[in-house]
């Protein structure tokens, strides 16, 4: 500081234009005007320029880092998922399967009363009146008989499948496929047809795959897939070796990789299958392509800053002109004219001032839910309600103002001249209150922010798809967001936070640069 | 009394004010959507148990006088307001004082709590900025004033949850009570409770403590300047004689006024804050019969708070002119 004085002292020494001037002459004194004054005193407060700074930055970061960033407001991402869907399930037959001769010979009742049967290892059993025989003819194949009378029907482990979907098996094939099978036997007789039986399950007719036997029952779990023999047999196979993966060969020749699991409680195995899903990329961490990451709708976090910036200060900016607007006209005619004019201005004040503003806003924003409005019109709305019930304050500031104005001798001045009373208010009174003004809208841009802010994190200001920070720090009512996705919630609020600090800063600055009491 | 006469026509002028916010809170009310009145009016009858649709709207225009005029209707209504008659809750299907009654001491506890941790650091560290003004000290806190001031409440509340409630674990994210409340013994529950009520109440003193931290600075400065603090120092008192006797007491006198009129508010409830951590006091309460629709808490909410508001003025107003001599009572 010392070190500069100096140095002012010793500025004027080396201009020798300075000497050439009597000592009392004006122009050796160098005169500032009022507004000079304030910016002087403005500019050398440090906290108050690294707000200017700050919200220089803001502006910036808002309204040019929107023209600048590569994608736009509201641009959807996406992102390839590998998912494991599931394509099928195998489970090894140990429950008996029934099989009729005729329509109703072989009901459930007596299907119980077999098994009993079977697990005893009794030969016969009665159910009502009758007598069943039951002979074991391969293994975990049985053969029911009514006592010395019809076959009833047959209950066996293994499973027939045919390998055209389209045909029925009929019960001689599946009676006698199965005998034959449990006896290993290389072929049989069904319906005057005779089929060849492989050691492998595999039955032809007539040199053509008809179907074949296996103890294991492999289902699609997915709409529209028919398993193919091959894939049945190459998912035995892989269950045979417990492998947990299995390449497969399509008819087409196309290779596809299955992911087989085992669930021991359900003694079944599924079969995955990994398909590749387009999916929105929600919540990315911040990457080269996304600095910020990306938010709950795939939408990139920095570009939502930018224009959520835009609309946060656009909105402090104009719910403040439309305050001021109100504030200046009545303070002013409250101010100037006094008498009952004040009076009945400052009743409507103090009536406004009494409506709770946050809590109308929320009504209204809740109907205005319901009733489905337009989130632009509704953006719209917004401003109107809050420039219409933050006035009072700013009105109650220019009243006092002007009422102490008014009684000096400019004003009489001005009376004396015969200057119009429209003119006398807004041409020489108004200039006058502008410093307070200007004081007041700084720091109420900074109020009308958090506002707007704290209306939109409740979902009752900004909509989407506008991006704003009050509903970008929406996401952080999601207890998972707020612990683990630091990316989305935290720069929002920072830039909130420096926004309306640096909007408090300026303010404090400019009252103290505004004020001739100040001694800096 | 020249001071009575005063707080009589300040009250009679409050009242007159009253009744003009109670007619702008029911033309409000009035210009909601009457599709949308219906339409909550359909949702609450669909509940289980409840009135018919019928009974809901007949009982909406038997409080609120909806097939008279607006004029007439809120006559009406504000007849039946002052015998005490607001109606059933929609939301919460209980008369809306009963309710009230349910809610208001938990948020006048939490006020009071922030309030005193308020006025027990903002006052001190205001004295201590203005004392050593344009220093460090100075600087730093009115920086952290300013910060207060522009931290919005549901990003310190976040912060704070994510500090003190996932990292540490120390508070639980949300709500009044335990899990395990019920097996408490009464004096287990006293402390669940005031366990609960901690980031509340810290939220609460952080974004408003800087207010007051400014005011006091502020006025404490102003005090400073004047004359007969010039007086004191040059008949040489010593400087904690000058502060603590001189100046501070002259400070007590605005403070006293904004303090007095800030006391009505602690009934106002804390509507962000509580929705926030959804603590069931008045704020939260009422947020969410707001965000439902529910015209009779509503409508009662709104007048209790202008009605809280008019009396913090007219507190500030009678306390500042009570206080200091020096002011005129006009």
């Amino acid at each position: 500081m010392t070190d500069k004085k100096i140095q002012d002292a010793a500025e004027p020494a080396t201009e020798p234009a300075a000497e050439q001037y009597s000592l009392n002459d004006d122009r050796r004194v160098k005169v500032l005007s009022p507004s000079a004054m304030v910016a002087k005193r403005f500019f050398r407060n440090r906290i108050a320029m690294v707000g200017l700074f700050v919200l220089i930055a803001m502006f910036a970061f808002s309204f040019l880092g929107g023209l600048i960033s590569p994608y736009s407001e509201d641009q959807l991402f996406y992102r390839t998922d590998i998912l494991r869907k599931e394509y099928a399930s195998a489970v090894e037959n140990t429950e008996f399967r029934f099989a009729e001769a005729r329509e109703k010979a072989f009901p459930s009742i007596v299907q119980a009363q077999f098994l009993l049967a079977a697990d005893q290892k009794r030969d016969t059993f009665t159910y009502g009146d009758d007598t069943y025989t039951v002979e074991k003819q391969g293994d975990d194949f049985y053969v029911v008989f009514l006592t010395g009378g019809d076959l009833v029907g047959i209950a066996y482990k293994d499973v027939f499948s045919l390998s055209n979907a389209n045909e029925t098996l009929s019960f001689d094939t599946l009676f006698n496929g199965l005998k034959a099978y449990g006896n290993r036997q290389p072929s049989f007789t069904a319906d005057g047809k005779t089929y060849d039986l492989a050691a492998d399950g595999i039955v032809t007719l007539d040199g053509k795959e008809y179907g074949y036997i296996s103890r294991y029952v492999v289902q699609a779990l997915m709409p529209d897939v028919f398993l193919t023999r091959a894939f049945k047999e190459k998912v035995t196979e892989s269950m045979d070796k417990h492998a947990e993966s299995m390449l497969f060969t399509t008819e087409d020749g196309e290779e596809q990789e299955f992911f087989l699991t085992y669930n021991p409680s359900t003694q079944k195995w599924l079969i995955r299958q990994e398909t590749e899903s387009h999916v929105y990329d929600t919540y990315a961490s911040p990457s080269k392509e996304h600095w910020l990451g990306t938010d709950g709708n795939g939408m990139d976090m920095l570009t939502r800053l930018m224009y959520g910036g835009r609309v946060s200060l656009m909105i402090g900016f104009i719910v403040e002109i439309i305050s001021t607007f109100i504030g200046i006209i009545l303070g002013g005619i409250s101010g100037y004219f006094g008498g009952w004019i004040d009076n009945l201005i400052m009743r409507i004040v103090d009536i406004f001032y009494c409506i709770p503003s946050l809590p109308v806003i929320i009504i209204l924003g809740a109907a205005m839910d319901a009733t489905g409005v337009e989130p632009k019109i509704r953006m719209i709305y917004l401003m109107l309600l809050l420039g219409l019930l933050s006035w009072p304050g700013l009105a109650r500031l220019i009243r006092g103002q002007i009422l102490s104005l008014r009684e000096q001798e400019f004003m009489t001045a001005t009376e004396a001249c015969g200057i119009s009373v429209r003119r006398r208010i807004f041409r020489h009174l108004i200039p006058n209150v502008i410093p307070q003004l200007i004081v007041s809208c700084t720091m109420g841009l900074g109020s009308t922010i958090i506002t707007e802010a704290t209306l939109s994190y409740l979902g009752l200001g900004v909509k989407f798809p506008f991006a704003s920070w009050g509903n970008i720090i929406n996401d952080v009512k999601d207890t998972f967001v707020l612990t683990n996705y630091l990316f989305i919630w935290i720069p929002a609020g920072v830039l909130l936070l420096l926004t309306v600090l640096a909007f408090n800063i300026l303010g404090d600055g400019l009252r103290d640069a505004f004020d001739p009491k100040m001694k800096r | 009394m020249n001071t009575l006469k005063f707080i009589i026509k300040r009250l009679l002028l409050s009242v007159v004010i009253l009744f003009f916010v109670a007619l702008i809170i029911y033309i409000l009310m009035r210009c909601l959507p009457t599709s949308y009145v219906e339409r909550i009016a359909q949702e609450k009858s669909m509940q289980p148990g409840s009135k018919s649709f019928e009974e809901w709207m007949a009982q909406l225009s038997a409080t609120y006088g909806m097939n008279m005029g607006i004029f007439r209707g809120f006559l009406h209504w504000i007849g039946n307001a002052l015998r005490g008659a607001f109606g059933d809750s929609w939301f919460y299907t209980v008369p809306v004082t009963q309710k009230f009654h349910d809610t208001i001491w938990l948020s006048f506890i939490m006020g009071a709590v922030s309030l005193f941790f308020e006025l027990i650091i903002a006052i001190p560290l205001g004295v201590i900025a203005a004392r050593k003004q344009y220093s460090k000290t100075d600087y730093t806190i009115s920086v952290l004033a300013l910060a207060g001031i522009s931290l919005p409440t549901f990003f310190t509340a976040s912060l704070l949850k994510l500090i003190f409630s996932v990292k540490l674990g120390w508070f639980d994210l949300f709500g009044l009570v335990g899990r395990d409340f019920n097996q408490l013994d009464a004096m287990g529950q006293f402390w669940d409770k005031a366990h609960h009520l901690v980031l509340p109440i810290l939220t609460l003193v952080i974004v408003s403590i800087g207010g007051l931290m400014r005011y006091t600075r502020t006025n404490m400065l102003e005090v400073m300047s004047s004359d007969y603090i010039r007086t004191a120092r040059a008949k040489g008192l010593s400087e904690r004689k000058v502060i603590y006797h001189h100046a501070f007491r002259n400070t007590m006198i605005p403070l006293v006024t904004i303090i007095g009129g800030s006391l009505p508010g602690l009934f106002s409830g804390a509507l962000i804050t509580e929705q926030l951590f959804s603590i069931p006091g008045i704020g939260f309460t009422s947020y969410n019969a707001m965000v439902s629709g529910d015209i009779p808490f509503s409508m009662f909410y709104l007048t209790f708070l202008a009605i809280l508001t008019l009396l913090g003025n007219l507190i500030a107003d009678i306390l500042y002119a009570v206080v200091d001599p020096r002011v005129r009572i006009a």
